[in-house]
């Protein structure tokens, strides 16, 4: 089983670091990974976007036409990426500050306010995290129990206070 | 083994303080800053040096100097970069000095942009600088072999005294993938006895400088040049093969496309297409063994980021034995596996649907 993941938002939204969180989780569980972000002028001020694709076997193509999965967690991201969801795939949309006027009915369109969930404990920069929670129940190759370990071993061992805020805003996420 | 997530361009570096390699010089240069970065904070750790020239061309010369010591010495640049290295590198490949240099291609002309590239393929592998030289070219297709490689090329510089070229791009570099960081693998190397160490007890004065003041000279050198470069291309061909034994049709692809190749001959099988995947490894000397025997291919599909570079060499090895066509995107664009199969199909007029 292979599942491929984009996502996006302005830079400095967390989009590289929930892709990094979901490529630590997939190798702490032995997983094939690889995580590709959007490198260069996109960097710095325009949207950012990055590419994981978690695997049981070797990961050849690290080219993604289509992803499983995707988190967008601004406007032009999901203007850009809704087409790139395979039929049958699910979009979590920060619905904060996207509109989701133009929609489609062949894939799974999870709207939720986490910018404001986000706020509502305190920090908007956690945004990302609880979109991975609203995503994770979805996924068939990364868990909560992985995600933990992930943060843990990202964040975790330099700031253990950051480690309690990030779980915090993913379990807000998974309780949607 | 515990594997660490690393990104290509990092673990190009850490292999090379694995190899031994204690003194890089360089300017940086996106996409391949990661690699001056990553040594800037771990090469002193181990005791070495990390030192920003001015620009590439100090940065080379510096990598003259300090290999000409017997040191292991590498730099790392992006295409504009890499093209104001080839003076260096034509005086390196001249005095034969074991100097590791990467480049993680970047689209050209010019400035370009910096998006995953393979133009810089024939100035990697036909010389590049002036005069007539060639160098081992080394192309890695995912992390573990950015890392695995760049252990092999201090191998083989030092081997064949020479500088060997790691070709790249943005891709690999930029991408993160867990890398098992292996130790050095045992090599038998021969000794530096050319380096210029002080005369100390050896009594002989040596020196390392490629002007010949007469014609006659200056043949003899190159005959002698030559010689060498015809005995590494017949000892260090390296290719993968990937489902070619009985393959009817054979994608050529190096780096990313060598992966994105694979993806797409598995999806070909599924259609019950008997494709098949050659990877040349080393880009200098081009695999031309790998070619040897075509005469069930109907047909060969080349892969590549640029407007047809490596097929050149495909045609002349493959010798007319099969017909010879191109899949390629230019700029920094990169195909998918059903863009490399959809074409397959198109130039060879199967009746398959993709």
């Amino acid at each position: 089983m292979m599942e491929k993941i984009l996502l996006a938002g302005f830079g400095g939204q967390g989009v590289m670091f929930i892709g990094k969180i979901i490529t630590y989780a997939g190798m702490l569980d032995g997983r094939e990974v690889c995580w590709i972000p959007s490198y260069g002028p996109e960097m710095r001020g325009g949207t950012a976007n990055c590419s994981v694709i978690v695997s049981d076997e070797e990961i050849h193509s690290p080219v993604i036409e289509s992803a499983d999965f995707g988190i967008v967690l601004n406007q032009p991201s999901y203007d850009k990426f809704l087409l790139r969801i395979k039929p049958g795939g699910v979009l979590v949309v920060n619905s904060s500050i996207i509109s989701t006027e133009q929609k489609r009915d062949d894939i799974e369109i999870i709207a939720l306010p986490a910018g404001d969930i986000a706020n509502g404990i305190g920090n908007p920069s956690l945004a990302n995290m609880v979109c991975l929670g609203a995503l994770l129940p979805k996924m068939n190759l990364t868990h909560i129990k992985s995600i933990e370990k992930a943060i843990d071993s990202v964040v975790g061992k330099k700031k253990p206070e950051l480690y309690e805020l990030n779980m915090a805003a993913v379990k807000k996420g998974l309780e949607r | 083994m515990s594997r660490e997530l690393l990104k290509g361009n990092e673990a190009i570096a850490e292999a090379a303080i694995r190899s031994g390699c204690r003194l890089f010089f360089g300017y940086p240069i996106t996409p391949s800053t990661e690699i001056v970065e990553y040594l800037s904070k771990h090469m002193p750790k181990a005791g070495g040096t990390v030192l920003q020239g001015e620009d590439e061309i100090a940065s080379i010369n510096m990598c003259y100097g300090a290999a000409a010591t017997g040191a292991r010495v590498m730099t790392a640049s992006s295409s504009p970069g890499y093209s104001l290295k080839q003076e260096g590198l034509s005086y390196l490949a001249a005095v034969e000095l074991p100097v590791v240099v990467v480049n993680i291609n970047r689209s050209g002309p010019g400035l370009g942009g910096l998006g995953p590239s393979q133009a810089d393929y024939f100035q990697c592998t036909k010389g590049g600088g002036h005069g007539d030289y060639r160098v081992i070219v080394l192309a890695p297709s995912k992390g573990q072999e950015m890392y695995d490689y760049t252990m092999l090329a201090f191998d083989l510089a030092d081997k064949w005294r020479t500088p060997v070229v790691i070709l790249s791009d943005g891709y690999l570099g930029q991408m993160m993938e867990p890398i098992e960081l292996k130790e050095r693998p045992a090599a038998e190397l021969p000794p530096k006895t050319w380096a210029i160490t002080g005369a100390g007890s050896r009594g002989k004065k040596q020196n390392l400088a490629s002007y010949t003041l007469t014609n006659e000279i200056g043949e003899a050198e190159n005959l002698r040049w030559q010689a060498k470069f015809e005995k590494m291309r017949q000892a260090e061909q390296r290719w993968e093969t990937f489902h070619t034994e009985d393959a009817e049709y054979i994608i050529v692809g190096y780096g990313s496309c060598g992966r994105i190749g694979k993806s797409a001959v598995l999806n070909a099988r599924k259609k019950g297409l008997k494709v098949g995947l050659i990877r040349p490894i080393t880009l200098w000397p081009f695999p031309v063994k790998a070619f040897e025997n075509m005469k069930n291919v109907k047909g060969i599909l080349t892969v590549e980021l640029n407007a047809g570079q490596m097929i050149e060499d495909v045609k002349l090895a493959v010798n007319c034995q099969a017909p010879v066509h191109l899949c390629n995107r230019m700029g920094g664009i990169m195909p998918s596996e059903n863009e490399v199969l959809r074409k397959l199909v198109q130039v060879f007029n199967l009746a398959v649907e993709v």
